[in-house]
């Protein structure tokens, strides 16, 4: 069962980043998080926020032209896909990107929508939409997982 | 040495002939294929990477425009790397067996290095050394190359490269994604300062790019403003300025960093006639050259893949052997 999604206001691009960090303490091998909003609404910055919180000093970059960039972190494959430039959702069928949604692999996923009724629902979706000056998160947890994910995030927002 | 170069890293697949006395005999991109006569049916937009079923008509395609036998190979190039894993899957495994089948060798090319040795497959070919900007919708970095496999990354994007940027800047101001070449176009009927966007980096003391918060910026501006045509060609304008503002400002500075004196510009951007402009005018007063390849060599292509692989093994190609992987991530700076 999903519960109503929370919502949290994002002041500037440092809260952005400071709530993929709060994600990053649900970083476990099997998880998916799904991420939704407009070009421009900071999904890729919430990225930057999660993976720096793991360690990574590396660039993070946009995976649009790429579709997925992959991040090998200690313990963890971490998958960051794109599915912006899908022109039709079979694309996620012919693109054999299932196969990295395993027990191993913590997958991120940005434009989700293209791949719609083909994907199985994430643990969580975090959807940021513009209100300026600044963004709003809203959460939508689909399992235990995805509960337990978003309950520890916004727990740790609220400590820092 | 007759080389059958294959790219097939993202989107397009491409193939080529070059021949190291006679230079480039044919290359071929996949749009330019009738691929309806080929399987008898529309090809889904689904199959829009799919390799598979272009590979083998295009190959077919630049041997029957150079009017070669497929025996006639010394050897098949194919790009290794960077790029989609199942996508570079695709022309290493054709490379590899088509080679086998002939007994020639296969190699492995560095996509980026295809892209930056590419000017010198034009009628004015640069000398080394050299700065490259490599600028398209999947890279934006310098380099510094002393020669054939000796590269040097210089900076790069810190998150989004300048091609996506005007991919995205084309789906804010509503036009089709990717709308690149479509913003330039806009640009052109713009007016110039009737908005101000900003120069992510441009003063950052270094040779790194970012341009994600430039594609922000369009985005807040195209929600402050009125959506009629006019503004949204200012707003292209505006927008085309700032990028092209960045990409000068960085060649120069790298230029005076590494004392060269000759750029060369490779990828997709760069065949923005403002950016050439703009580099031109800038190199001219600071006393440096700047190469292009030919146009239809800007984007990704086979001709590249081959060109590369000819320059690589120029002493003597090696042993062919059974064996491939591909290299999804793989630094330039590691090729040589």
């Amino acid at each position: 069962m999903t519960q109503p999604a929370p919502r949290l206001p994002l002041a500037s691009e440092a809260a952005t980043l400071a709530l993929g960090a709060a994600l990053a303490k649900g970083a476990l091998p099997g998880r998916v998080l799904f991420l939704s909003g407009d070009l421009g609404a900071g999904k890729t910055t919430l990225v930057r926020g999660f993976l720096r919180a793991l360690g990574w000093t590396g660039r993070v970059k946009s995976p649009t032209y790429a579709l997925v960039e992959l991040y090998a972190l200690s313990g963890l494959n971490l998958y960051h896909f794109d599915f912006y430039r899908f022109k039709d959702r079979e694309e996620w069928v012919s693109s054999g990107f299932r196969e990295h949604f395993n027990p191993e692999s913590l997958c991120i996923v940005e434009w989700p929508e293209m791949a719609e009724g083909l994907l199985s629902p994430p643990d969580l979706h975090v959807t940021l939409e513009i209100s300026e000056p600044g963004r709003r998160a809203s959460f939508l947890a689909h399992s235990h997982a995805g509960r337990e994910w978003r309950s520890a995030a916004l727990a740790s927002l609220l400590r820092s | 040495m007759l080389i059958l170069g294959v790219e097939s890293s993202c989107d397009e697949t491409g193939l080529a002939l070059y021949d190291s006395d006679a230079g480039l005999l044919a290359h071929a991109l996949h749009s330019q294929v009738a691929m309806h006569q080929e399987y008898g049916g529309v090809v889904p937009e689904l199959a829009s990477r799919d390799h598979i079923r272009r590979v083998i008509p295009l190959a077919r395609e630049v041997l029957a425009q150079a009017g070669r036998e497929l025996n006639a190979l010394d050897a098949v190039a194919f790009t290794e790397g960077p790029g989609l894993a199942g996508a570079l899957l695709v022309g290493a495994a054709f490379a590899k067996s088509l080679a086998f089948a002939l007994g020639v060798p296969a190699v492995g090319i560095h996509h980026l290095e295809g892209h930056l040795l590419s000017p010198l497959l034009s009628k004015r070919p640069p000398a080394f050394p050299f700065v490259a900007l490599l600028v398209s919708g999947g890279h934006t970095q310098l380099m510094r190359v002393t020669g054939v496999g000796n590269y040097e990354l210089l900076g790069e994007t810190q998150d989004d490269a300048a091609g996506e940027a005007f991919d995205k800047t084309a789906k804010l101001l509503g036009l089709d994604y990717p709308g690149g070449p479509a913003v330039s176009k806009l640009a052109e009927s713009g007016r110039p300062g009737r908005f101000k966007l900003p120069r992510p980096m441009i003063g950052s003391n270094d040779l790194e790019f970012s341009f994600s918060g430039l594609k922000t910026a369009v985005m807040l501006l195209a929600r402050s403003q009125p959506g009629d045509a006019a503004t949204h060609a200012d707003i292209a304008r505006a927008f085309q300025d700032a990028v092209v503002d960045v990409l000068v400002a960085k060649c120069m500075s790298a230029l005076q960093r590494t004392s060269l004196e000759r750029l060369v510009v490779a990828g997709g951007v760069g065949a923005n006639r403002q950016l050439r402009a703009g580099l031109d005018a800038a190199a001219a007063r600071q006393g440096f050259e700047v190469f292009y390849p030919e146009l239809e060599l800007c984007t990704d292509n086979g001709a590249m893949i081959a060109f590369a692989a000819a320059l690589r093994w120029k002493g003597g190609l090696p042993k062919p052997d059974t064996t491939f992987s591909v290299r999804p991530r793989w630094e330039l700076s590691l090729a040589g």
